[in-house]
């Protein structure tokens, strides 16, 4: 065997990697996890005002801001130059996930801290409606266009999940603000949060199996090393913090602080599994040659007379 | 309308954005066959886009101390040594010593220009991709995206005339360079009508610089050649306008399977299929709103 064959038989260049790893650093599945809490309580917010519920309508809104305005400088200081963060405003590029996002988060940041700031102070009331309709209008977009980035790159793991992610994160975004309004809302009002944590918990839990089992061995990163330690400790998060919500934590207060900041945890560490997957998919380059590979030659069998690849 | 991210056969904003100003598209044949791993390639093109050393590691791999291409890398000879005899005809106790010089791609459809978020990556007169370097913001989303891991954020210190920027008295930058860098086919050089530093100093024309519709014949013709003279491996890699990448701006004449110079053997845009991944989008997107609407379901408080 020579040295540019991988035990399996895959050939490489001394087991060097295709890809590039992402150079992100922690900055972005945190961002990932406060947009999505932004993102899914402008929407918990507005839906409360509706159902008349103004204790939840508030604090979700409360929440909703808090998330977005913390997501911001999450995303400067993870640049490489910090300064020059405005310059994602130069241009809308419709080819670039990170570009229209930039934009949904100005458009949902804006509008969203504007409703909170007009509800805390009461004035302007017209105004504070339309800010909370543009936020919410905003918050589904910007609750799971992360997973549409990370899907819209080189990285197998991420690229090939591209079906699955957008509502992985959708669903793990509808859990956190869930999650968050259980612990800021007393037992007797936050019916819908329970429902909404409980509810995202088993989706996202069952999404995630499934697009594990459907991935096969491009998806392995997710469950080995660091992602697969994650994913574990996401599931028991998320699942212990679900059952405490879905019982005792519709009289206790404690109960429902304990389980909502269990699901808040296990939402957190779902980012980072998903976010550090990528980083070990792209580091191992059977994951980007051997799918390539069949392709090319499930195309090219039998061999082209030109010996094209 | 056609969108950046529709394959087009031809680059995306070239040359019809560029008017009178659009040039040939200009590009890269490596020749791997007759590269003997001098690598004045690698030191031409430092020495004259004044890419920064950085930091020297002796591998074991061969003579390839350079491993990868990268920010500060943007040629790279690659060496392989095969049990395996050059020509078809092969003894059992041959010995063959591939050496390639992998460069950016210039893809037709290129995954890092439609990523960028600031415009800072764009598609010159040439048809070649390149980095404004006083754009970049340093997101770093061309970085996963590139099939081929090319470009890379750069790590290495700030220069000293370009200090951290300080607002309000807090230092927002940092004090690495955080910008990506690749190779830009030598833009400078091309503007004043001169091939880029690699191909000028290669010299056994391994690297061949011109119009790109010019180098796919002469590429093709010299893969007849080897192939006719039995070159065991001989194809063409990143010539066919078809491929997912839409052919490259540098493409490579091989001596083997391309993941042993570990470039990918099938190469996709990401963006092909972002069409699809937005539909997605909208989906998720309804689907978190009628969720949390769903959660009203069982009473309001």
């Amino acid at each position: 065997m020579s040295v540019t064959e991988a035990g399996n038989g895959m050939r490489s260049y001394y087991g060097r990697p295709v890809l590039k790893e992402p150079v992100w650093q922690p900055e972005i599945p945190a961002y990932f996890f406060t947009g999505g809490l932004a993102g899914a309580s402008s929407i918990l917010g507005l839906a409360a005002r509706i159902a008349g519920n103004e204790t939840l309508a508030r604090r979700a809104l409360y929440i909703g801001a808090a998330a977005d305005l913390v997501s911001p400088p999450l995303l400067i200081a993870d640049l490489g130059r910090p300064e020059r963060f405005l310059n994602m405003f130069r241009v809308f590029k419709v080819t670039s996930p990170m570009s229209v996002g930039s934009w949904v988060l100005l458009v949902s940041g804006g509008a969203t801290s504007t409703a909170a700031l007009l509800q805390w102070t009461g004035r302007l009331k017209p105004v504070m409606i339309a800010a909370k309709i543009v936020s919410s209008l905003a918050g589904g977009p910007l609750a799971v266009y992360t997973a549409t980035l990370v899907s819209n790159t080189a990285v197998p793991v991420w690229h090939e999940a591209r079906q699955e992610l957008p509502f992985l994160f959708g669903s793990s975004a509808v859990a956190s603000a869930g999650a968050s309004a259980a612990i800021a809302v007393p037992p007797a009002e936050a019916g819908p949060a329970r429902r909404l944590a409980v509810g995202g918990v088993l989706v996202e839990n069952v999404l995630f199996e499934l697009m594990q089992k459907r991935l096969g061995m491009v998806g392995e990163p997710y469950s080995k090393g660091e992602a697969g330690r994650f994913r574990k400790i996401a599931m028991g998060c998320t699942l212990g913090g679900a059952a405490l919500l879905a019982r005792p934590g519709r009289r206790s207060r404690l109960a429902a602080v304990a389980g909502g900041a269990l699901v808040l945890a296990g939402e957190l560490a779902v980012r980072w599994s998903v976010f550090r997957a990528g980083f070990q998919s792209a580091r191992d380059p059977r994951y980007t040659v051997e799918p390539q590979r069949e392709r090319a030659q499930s195309r090219t069998a039998p061999a082209p007379a030109d010996g094209s690849v | 309308m056609k969108t950046l991210a529709q394959p087009t056969g031809s680059p995306a904003a070239w040359p019809d954005t560029y008017g009178d100003d659009a040039r040939e598209r200009m590009g890269f044949f490596t020749d791997t066959s007759i590269c003997i791993g001098c690598k004045a390639c690698e030191v031409a093109c430092k020495e004259w886009n004044l890419v920064p050393e950085d930091g020297m590691v002796w591998t074991g791999e061969s003579y390839d101390n350079t491993s990868e291409l990268g920010a500060n890398s943007w040629r790279h000879v690659a060496f392989v040594e095969q049990n395996t005899s050059l020509r078809g005809d092969g003894q059992a106790d041959a010995l063959r010593w591939l050496m390639s010089s992998d460069v950016c791609k210039h893809c037709t459809h290129a995954a890092c220009l439609d990523v960028c978020p600031t415009g800072a990556l764009f598609r010159t007169e040439y048809g070649t991709v390149v980095v404004q370097e006083d754009v970049c913001n340093g997101c770093g989303y061309c970085v996963p995206a590139c099939p081929f891991g090319v470009i890379d954020r750069r790590h290495l210190p700030r220069d000293s005339g370009d200090p951290p920027a300080e607002i309000l008295g807090l230092q927002l930058g940092k004090a690495e360079d955080g910008r990506v860098w690749k190779c830009t086919l030598c833009y400078d050089r091309l503007k004043g009508g001169h091939e880029p530093a690699c191909a000028k100093a290669c010299p056994t024309d391994s690297i061949q610089f011109g119009p790109l519709d010019e180098l796919r014949e002469r590429a093709s013709k010299r893969l007849e050649k080897l192939q006719a003279e039995k070159w065991n491996g001989a194809r063409l890699y990143g010539h066919d306008p078809g491929d997912g990448v839409g052919g490259f701006g540098a493409f490579f004449l091989l001596l083997d399977e391309p993941e042993v110079y570990g470039l990918p053997p099938d190469p996709v845009v990401t963006t092909s299929h972002l069409p699809s991944m937005y539909r997605t989008a909208a989906l998720a997107a309804g689907a978190v709103a009628l969720g949390v609407l769903a959660g009203f379901l069982g009473g309001t408080r």
